[in-house]
């Protein structure tokens, strides 16, 4: 579990697999309801100058998400 | 919840929903995630002979317009967007409540073929609310020119409803997408959703609770998923009954077609 960093922890292009989101209640659904289950696939397209929000690659759709919301995803690099 | 469905004798009714059902003989949903092709679905259909305005009481937008097939009035309502229909956000509620509440004679699932990973989370959430369900699986030319193949007969097999390609910009399998939306409205063909199945305690959980809540609620809205519902702890939702059982008792009766209540309580 050494390798396990947040979501937003990512740099521009790179990947990283789902291991498991942390969130609860709504943020939590949300997450999953976009795709983010373990062993998920996700690039990071963009992040816009101040760093918030975030844009990913998703299962095939570029998604904005809240830093904040970000850190509640737990990946380890891929690649 | 203080109230049941016996105490208000009815559910909700369409009109609620502005989806007036005077001069037309079914309702149809159109429902999709983001950037999918509904609305060109929508104006191929209806030829964008549309009404467009905000859903009642919300800034979301909302379409509709008809068309006629085979002398029988179809009226489409292009539904906002979304991923899901759990989330609770302004278009996922809209959304939702239409398809649970006015329930559609059926309800067209626009997916987008070059993802259809993302995409069929929200065919079977859909599915799990009603088993009216058109699946169209559009933008077929990108899927195409991506490589990616369809096979549309296996996947209505999987999923167990109608599942139809298309390319809406171009009217490539609009035809048929017209026909099984007709078959299923007028119930000539009745899909079995292929349900969606949870884990063991989860499943333990919901026969516990499903017969409660079908003694409640009646069949009006389906009774796996409410319970599934609450488990989720979606107080949201329960407001939204308790409003549509609110106003069905309140709501001054508009001329049009009914639903037909007397063998529900
Ligand atoms: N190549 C191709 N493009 C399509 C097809 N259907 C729609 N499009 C295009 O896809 C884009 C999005 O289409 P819309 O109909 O606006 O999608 P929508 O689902 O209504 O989008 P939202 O309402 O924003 O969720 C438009 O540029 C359409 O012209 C298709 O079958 N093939
Ligand atoms: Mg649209």
């Amino acid at each position: 579990m050494s390798d396990t960093i947040t979501l937003n922890c990512l740099g521009n292009g790179s990947i990283a697999l789902v291991k498991e989101v942390v969130a609860e209640g709504l943020t939590r659904r949300r997450l999953l309801d976009l795709g983010l289950v373990p062993g998920t696939k996700v690039e990071v397209i963009r992040r816009s100058p101040v760093g918030d929000p975030i844009a990913f690659n998703i299962r095939g759709a570029v998604i904005a998400l809240r830093r904040e919301v970000a850190g509640k995803v737990l990946v380890s690099p891929w690649g | 919840m203080g109230l049941t469905y016996q105490s208000t004798g009815q559910l909700t009714t369409r009109e609620m929903f502005d989806a007036k059902s005077d001069n037309c003989d079914y309702i149809i949903a159109l429902a999709g995630n983001p950037n999918t092709g509904k609305s060109t679905v929508f104006n191929a259909l209806t030829g964008l002979r549309q009404h467009t305005g905000n859903w009642p009481g919300k800034t979301v937008q909302r379409a509709e317009g008809n068309y006629i097939y085979k002398s029988h009035r179809y009226r489409l309502i292009d539904l906002p967007g979304t991923y899901s229909l759990l989330s609770n956000s302004a278009d996922e509620e809209v959304a939702r409540d239409f398809i649970c509440f006015a329930r559609p004679d059926a309800t067209i699932v626009v997916l987008d073929a070059t993802c259809l990973e993302r995409n069929l989370n929200l065919a079977l959430q859909v599915m799990e609310i009603t088993n009216k369900v058109v699946v169209c699986v559009n933008l077929i030319d990108e899927a195409r020119r991506k490589k990616i193949q369809v096979d549309a007969a296996k996947l209505s097999e999987r999923l167990g409803v109608p599942v139809v390609s298309t390319a809406a910009r171009s009217n490539e399998g609009l035809p048929r997408l017209i026909e099984l939306v007709s078959d299923v409205a007028s119930k000539r063909v009745c899909p079995k959703p292929q349900p969606v199945s949870y884990s063991k305690d989860l499943e333990e959980a919901i026969a516990r609770l499903e017969p409660r809540v079908r003694d409640v609620i009646g069949k009006d809205i389906n009774p796996r998923w409410l319970t599934l519902r609450l488990l989720d702890g979606d107080t949201r939702l329960l407001q939204a009954i308790e409003n549509h059982l609110n106003a069905g008792r309140t709501a001054p009766v508009v001329h049009g077609r009914r639903r037909d209540y007397s063998n529900g309580a």
